[in-house]
Parts: structure tokens; sequence; C-alpha cells
């Protein structure tokens, strides 16, 4: 079977590759753009490590296929400070030791973005529902939370 | 030179902040490299070929329409990884284990292995190769494997430890007995004896970053291997003597590892990956899938437990037995024996005796997993603790303190203690709040405690001033959760400067001597140690350097507060010299200055903890909530104080997985049904409150600054402390564990039938 050329925006650039059509978009990004900041825990949808946003909707990067990506627009990780800039997020996970090993952080930070994006003002029950895709087994989530937390306090503040 | 590692009382600048960690930007920015993160030129896609039976020999492995698909470059079996173990019998289960030796001893036992150009044809390669099983008899319960006329896992493996020498060979590799006094006479002498048996099931360690390794084996014998690990080092010497290769020519780097507890403290697919492209003459990438994680590596034992403890109506413990039955899956291991060890560490008793049997079954060879052994024992022990104190009517907390080991006691395991922290973390409980906390219907608290060994070993750290001041930390422990903060932290303090001005590296295995893995609570603890004596000894460098710029002698030359200054009636008025007009000058003063250490780091400081826990039960489905969590631990001292609470809070909630949810299920054809993360489910954000933390700190008089390992003990009393919750909720006592939804049900159904 022939690779498949698919066109696809990364966060903001645009960027082309070719893939296998039974490829998932997770190995794509990894393998093919680069994007090693998009994790693999598991691979059926469970851990939410691969989290991206596919036109701004948060989905689990391992389920859907490289060739689906075209013409849609991808946010990962990697696209999330602004220049030099940590994004409120970012810098919160660090300043409350949100991240032990940190292999779940990058999918951590995209699914809290896409939460805060929807509420900005969550409480504590919205934050642990809305981040129920995503597994830790370090941290008991209990900084995540605070850290989610504080930084949806300072993007209020903008 | 022996360094002097005894405790000294002192005030600290750096040390208990909490400051940001080093590899923080790279962790959120998705920099970060993990074991699956690197690249090689010319790499090959490595897959592996595993067993579906529980038990099987294998008559034929017939690989060669697999070698013949285009794009494959290598094919290895067991013939490619001969027996160098030169009668080494751990040695080689270590390689059966890696790749199937003529018999699958397991459901995911590697049987052969592919290096391909990519993943599409490695995938249609293992399809191709042909493996010609004759399917034998298994086993996978622990007490069904002890049973006369089990299936033999091991026809080689004869009990140790019991008279007279058995002539058959058995499931039951050893039993180990500890423990001191007259239990009988003890028990003669108790006006309440309870008794009860326990099961907890097989759980995984979870880590959610899989396996993975990049190896690459060059023609002339050497070779690199970057992979997720706890030990490098270790690794190195493991796959190099498996593989025939010398130890110094094989550089193993550690990536950035996305969790471990203990399941990365060994080598499962790295030396297959190393036959691979040492074959293919290729760097070969293998990363495991998460069903192969689940099937194939790491999880803890299986057990079960009988526990006996008399008492006087007073709350004195006369006497305390237990039999412990631990599952190693396929080959002989310890792990019953640290059961036994751990189950009455807690108490100080007159009488006592525990048994712990290492039993085989066809289950993946177990492996560490946190605090290793402890919680099962823990859950038996303190569950039936609770059980006691509430047949003489004593409160539990009470129960606890009135017979709680102290410095001086003869532990039940052998030592007798120094200065440690069970009384006062049981102190704690009694004082705590949440002990006063309204509880509402079907809901229940309970309280459990823990105890864990702590380990040190061999530890190996350099310290190197740059031109400008700023310091180099190269350490060889690999960072599980941030001890590159907590070690920067100490390296800043010893040498009085800012903490960010060291940075702090894990050096791989051709840049530093060989380092212990980063296991048993060891990696702040023994690293932290050695970088105390690292600095200290480039302090005596600076001191020189600073006499020689000063022309005085050295004796003349304090170090305070990062800087050299000289002392006496004649020096006295000279300007003091910083860390860094030292160093700008070090090319003309005798070259670079460093600090170096190598140490055996004993003496780790035993850790206790005590936990408490409220649940809610739903009397309809059997689900249980944890609705407030409180783990109390002594840290002897904590250097970063948000990592030690991450700690207790992980293992807590790992725990909590273990008691509510988390288990290997098994079909009746000895496979596992359940390998992945929708069926084995760790506790999710939304299932667990926030978990409150209390940190004490009672100095381990073995260490500069007082520190024990703070890694492992939080694990130890959940299961217990849950079941304590769940029977005070809804007033039946769980003896099983997972305590699921069902098992619940079951137990409340008998409860109300009755
Ligand atoms: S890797 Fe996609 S959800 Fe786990
Ligand atoms: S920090 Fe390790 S899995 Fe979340």
């Amino acid at each position: 079977m022939p690779g498949l050329l698919v066109s696809t925006t990364v966060n903001g650039d645009a960027i082309e590759f070719v893939c296998p059509q039974d490829e998932t978009l997770l190995d794509s990004l990894r393998d093919r753009v680069g994007l090693t900041g998009v994790k693999e825990g598991c691979g059926t949808g469970d851990c939410g490590a691969c989290s991206i946003t596919l036109d701004g909707r948060l989905v689990c990067s391992c389920l859907v296929l490289g060739a689906e990506a075209n013409g849609r627009e991808i946010e990962t990780v990697e696209g999330l400070a602004d220049g030099d800039k940590l994004h409120p997020l970012q810098d919160k996970f660090i300043e409350y030791a949100a991240l032990q090993c940190g292999i779940c952080t990058p999918g951590f930070l995209i699914a809290a973005k896409a939460l805060l994006d929807r509420n900005p003002n969550p409480t504590v029950e919205e934050i642990r529902y809305g981040l129920a895709g995503n597994l830790c087994r370090c941290t008991g989530y209990d900084k995540i939370v605070r850290a989610v937390q504080a930084a949806a306090k300072q993007m209020r503040k903008k | 030179m022996p360094q002097d590692t005894s405790y000294t009382d002192q005030n600290f600048k750096l040390v208990g902040t909490r400051p940001r960690r080093p590899d923080g930007v790279d962790k959120v920015t998705g920099r970060a490299k993990f074991g699956a993160d690197a690249t090689a030129p010319g790499q090959l896609v490595g897959l592996i070929l595993r067993s579906p039976h529980a038990h099987a020999k294998i008559r034929k492995i017939d690989t060669s329409k697999a070698e013949k698909l285009a794009g494959v470059k290598a094919v290895v079996t067991s013939a490619d990884l001969p027996d160098l173990t030169d009668g080494d019998r751990a040695m080689l289960d270590i390689l059966e284990n890696c790749m199937a030796r003529g018999r699958a001893l397991y459901d995911g036992h590697a049987v052969a292995a592919v290096a391909a150009i990519n993943a599409q044809t490695a995938r249609k390669a293992l399809k191709l190769i042909k493996v010609d099983y004759k399917v034998l008899p298994h086993v996978t319960d622990v007490d069904e494997a002890m049973k006369p006329g089990a299936p033999i896992v091991q026809d080689w493996v004869f009990t140790t430890g019991v008279e007279p020498k058995p002539n058959k060979p058995s499931n039951i590799s050893q039993r180990n007995e500890f423990g001191h006094g007259d239990v009988e006479a003890g028990f003669a002498q108790a006006d309440v004896i309870v008794e009860k048996s326990y099961k907890t099931e097989q759980t995984h360690q979870g880590y959610i970053e899989p396996h993975a390794c990049l190896a690459s084996v060059r023609p002339d014998g050497s070779g690199e291997l970057w992979v997720t690990t706890q030990g490098h080092f270790t690794f190195r010497n493991i796959c190099s003597s498996l593989l025939g290769m010398d130890v110094a020519k094989l550089k193993v780097t550690a990536s950035e590892i996305g969790g471990g507890f203990g399941g990365k403290t060994h080598v499962w697919m790295e030396p297959v990956a190393l036959a691979l492209s040492r074959k293919a003459n290729r760097p070969v990438k293998v990363v495991m899938s998460r069903d192969e994680v689940f099937r194939a590596t790491g999880p803890t034992c299986s057990t079960s437990i009988d526990v006996k403890i008399g008492v006087k109506k007073n709350g004195t413990i006369t006497a305390a037995t237990a039999e412990l039955r631990y599952q190693n899956g396929p080959f002989p291991a310890i792990w019953g024996m640290l059961g036994a060890m751990t189950s009455f560490a807690c108490y100080d008793l007159k009488n006592v005796k525990s048994v712990g049997y290492d039993v085989l079954c066809n289950r993946p060879k177990v492996t560490a997993y946190r605090a290793p052994s402890a919680p099962m024992a823990a859950f038996a022990v303190e569950s039936t603790m609770t059980l006691v104190a509430a047949e003489i009517g004593m409160d539990p907390v009470d129960f606890r303190i009135k017979n709680a080991a102290k410095e001086g006691t003869l532990a039940s395991y052998g030592p007798t203690y120094g200065p440690i922290g069970i009384g006062p973390t049981l102190a704690a409980v009694k004082n705590h709040p949440h002990m006063k906390a309204k509880l509402g219907k079907n809901q229940g608290r309970g309280m459990a405690c823990g105890f864990w060994f702590n380990f040190g070993g061999q530890t190996c750290t350099d310290l190197n001033i740059g031109i400008d001041g700023t310091v180099t930390l190269t350490v060889g422990t690999v960072d599980v959760g941030g001890s590159r903060a907590s070690l920067s932290i100490i390296a800043a303090e010893e040498l009085g400067i800012p903490y960010d001005q060291v940075q702090a590296n894990i050096a791989d295995t051709a840049s530093l001597g060989f380092n212990d893995m980063t296991e048993g609570s060891r990696g702040t603890f023994s690293s932290g140690m050695a970088t105390i004596f690292a600095a200290r000894n480039a302090i005596e460098v600076l001191r020189e350097r600073a006499a020689q710029m000063w022309d005085i002698p050295v004796k003349a030359v304090v170090w305070e507060n990062g800087e050299a200054r000289a002392t006496g009636k004649e020096h006295g008025n000279l300007p003091v010299l910083s860390l860094k007009e030292i160093a700008a000058k070090a090319p003309r003063t005798g070259g670079p200055i460093a600090g170096h250490n190598e140490v055996v780091a004993d003496n780790a400081g035993v850790s206790f903890a005590s936990h408490i826990c409220d649940v809610e039960v739903d009397p309809e489905t059997g689900g249980t909530k944890v609705i407030r969590y409180t783990v109390i631990q002594d840290a002897g001292k904590a250097i970063h104080p948000d990592y030690v609470e991450g700690q207790f809070q992980g293992g807590a909630a790992q725990g909590i997985g273990w008691a509510l949810n988390e288990e290997y299920i098994y079909g009746e054809d000895g496979r596992l049904q359940n390998a992945g993360f929708l069926d084995y489910r760790i506790p999710v954000c939304s299932d667990l409150p926030f978990i409150d933390t209390e940190i004490l700190e009672i100095p381990n008089p073995n260490h500069p600054y007082g520190v024990r390992g703070v890694g492992e003990t939080s694990i130890v009393p959940p299961l217990a402390a849950i079941g304590n919750a769940v029977s005070d909720a809804v007033g039946v006592r769980l003896n099983h564990v997972p305590m699921s939804p069902p098992r619940i049900l079951k137990a409340l159904d008998e409860a109300r039938g009755s």
C-alpha cells in the first residue's frame, strides 16, 4: 500500500508528511514530524499521555490516524509556550511540583488547557473530572489539581 | 579516606526550601527525552514474539519465512543468546526471562524477536515465525501451587530452609523464619487471641512510560544502550555479562524515566535489543506496548497470609505469628522472605515468629514494587491489629502506641532499632484533626502503620567548579522524582552558594564510577551523602587555592558562606575571596577545581509511616470512595519538601488503587485477561481526594543531614487503612484485596444473610 501525503498545521506551522494508511497520528507526530513531546502510554485511548487538540478538540492522538490530520490544525505541548514565555499552566506545573517523572505532563497540560479554555474558573470537582482521562502514576494528582487551580487563577487575572 | 557520616545538627539555609527543579522546563515543553524518544541513524524497529501459553514446551521455532521477508534485518531466539552464565543460576534465570529457552513459563514470555526497517515489516515478520508448542499443565494461584500434585514450574527447584532436605522438586523455593521469644508460651498468656487469613492479588507498578531502549552494538564488540531504567550501571553489568561483552565497552545512558517504582530495576528486553543489534549490525529500537508491559514485566506478588495475635486485656501483645506465602512468578526470589521480615517491624514484641514462603507460579517474573512485599504483610497484620483492639475494647491508635517499637527495641527481623519514627507518627495520628472530623452515613475511618528498611548502597559523585564559579554536579543515580533538585540544594548548601549556581546532571556509565540503582529509597539519601562529601572535598581544594592566592598557610583559611576567609591576627584583615574569584584564577593556581566522592552509604535508616483514611461505601453497588486521606511519615530530614510530599502522595495513591481496584485477572487457561489500562484500572484524578501530608523529621543518625529515604513506605499502610475504614463504614471485614465492588457486595450479602 502506498503512503499518504498529509498536509496539516502543527502548532501554527504548515507541515507535510507521508505516512502509511494505518499509522496513528501519534506515530506520525513522533516519528515523522519529530514531536516526541507527545507520549505513548497505552496506545488504546486509556492514559491520555498522547493528548493533543485537533481543530481545537481534545483527542487521544493514538486513536486518530495520521491521514485524518489532513487539512486540520493540531496543537501539541511543543506549541504551548508563547515564544520564550511559558504558558501559565507550564509555569505553575513547575512551581507546584505537579510532576515527578513528567511522562504524563504533556498530556495533562494539553488536557488542562482544553479544560480552562472551556471553563476558566473550574471547581476542584470540575478539574478532577476534566482531567480524568489522563493517568498519572507518580503524584496522586494532588499537586496537579493545585497547579491547575493556580494557573486558572493567574489566567483569569489577565 | 573514610568519611564521618554521623548526623550533626545544623542550621540550614537551603535545605528545606522548595526551589524549581532543574529539569522542569524540559518536562513541560516536551523537550525531555524519555526511553522512546531517542533515534539513531539507520535505526531498525525491534519487536518481540510472546508465548500465548502459561506453560509450554517449545518443540521448534521456525524463523525461516520471517528471515526471508524483505526489510527484515535480524531474527533472534535463545540460540542467539547462548548461556554464558558459567553456572550462575540467578543470571541464567534473568537470561531465560528475557528469552524463553525451550519452555514458555508464562503468558507473555518472549520466544523470538525481529528487527526490521519499519514497524509494519516487523509486525508482518512476527506473524511469519512459527512456534511449535506442547502445552503443559500450569498453575497461577499461590495456594494451589503449594499443594502436593501441583504442576511443577521448575524441576530443578528444591525447597531450601526445611529439614530434612527434600528429595523432590517443589514450587516452594524457600522457607525463611524470623522472630524471637517463645510464641507458644506467649499465646498461653493471652486473654484474647485473634487469628485470620488474608489474600492479596497481583498488581503492576503501572508506570505510564512503557519499557523502551535503543541498542547499538558494533562488530568490534563495543556498544551503546539508551534505556529507561532505574539503574544504568547495573543494566550495564547484567547486559554485558549476558552478551559476553566487556563492561567498559558497553556505554549505557539512562534516559529520563517515566516512572519505575521498582519495575525498571530489572532488564527485560534490553539484552534482546542488544542481540538484535549485534546480529543486524544496526541500531535497534525496542518499545514495549502496554499489553507487553502488563504481561511480561514487573508485577508484584500475589499473596496468601495467616496472622495470629494474642493479647492481654490491658492491650499488651503477648505473642504474634504470621505465615506468608508469596507468589514469585516462575523464578526463585526473596519476596516472601521480605514479607516475613517486615510483617511485625512496627512493634515491640516479646514473642514473635514470621515464616515466609517463596512460591513459583506460571505468571510473569515478579519484581520490586515500592517497598516490595511490605504492603501485603501490613494489610494482614494491620487489619488484625484493629480487630484485636476491637476485641479488647481499646482504641486502635492507643493499642498501637502501647505496643509500638522504639529506640532499643529488638526488631522481629533481627536488628535493634536506633531512633525511629513509629511512635511519633502514631502520636501525630492521635492529635490530627482528621481523627476528630465527623463522619456521615456509610462512611468509616481506618488507620494503619507501615515500615520499610530503606537502602543505601554504592554511590559515586563528581562536583566540578566552572571558570565562572558555577557548579556542575554529576551523579549516577537516576532521577525518578525530583532528586536533581534535592541534590542541587545539598551542593549549594555545603558550598554556601545560591541554588541556581548548581546544575545537576545524571552521568552515563562512561562518565562516572559505579552507582547502585535508584531503589530502596536511596536516591537522595545516598547521592545526597556523596554530594556532601564531594562538596567538602572541593572546599578543601578551594581553601588551598585561596591560600595560594594570598600566599598564606592553608590552615589559616576557612570556608564560610561561599567565600574563603583568612583567619588569625596576621591575616584576618585580608578581603574575602569568593568562589567566583577563586574559580577565575584556577588555570593559574593548579588547574580545574573539583570534588569527588565514592561511598557505600550504609545504615539508610528505617522508615515508618501511619496513615488515616475515610471512605464512603455504597451498600447498593459495593463501590468505595476514599473521601479523605492523611499520610504521616518520618523523613529524617526533608531536603525539598515538595518532592517528599509528592512521594507520600504518590505512594498513597498507588496503595489506594491496589486496595480498591487493581488486580491481575487470570483465566482458567492461564492467560492474563486484563492487560490494559481499561480493565486494569489505576486511580484517576476524579477517584481521589487531596492527600494531606505531615512530614516528621526524626534525624537518621547515620547521615550528615539526618536524611532517611522517603520513596517507598507510603505504599505500605493504605491497604490496611482502607480495609479498616471499610469495616468501620459498613461493618464487614474484607480479607481479600482488592476490595472491589463485587467482593464488598458479597461480604455485605453474607453479613445480611447471617
Ligand atoms: S497513548 Fe493514547 S491514550 Fe494512552
Ligand atoms: S509524573 Fe509520573 S506519571 Fe505523572
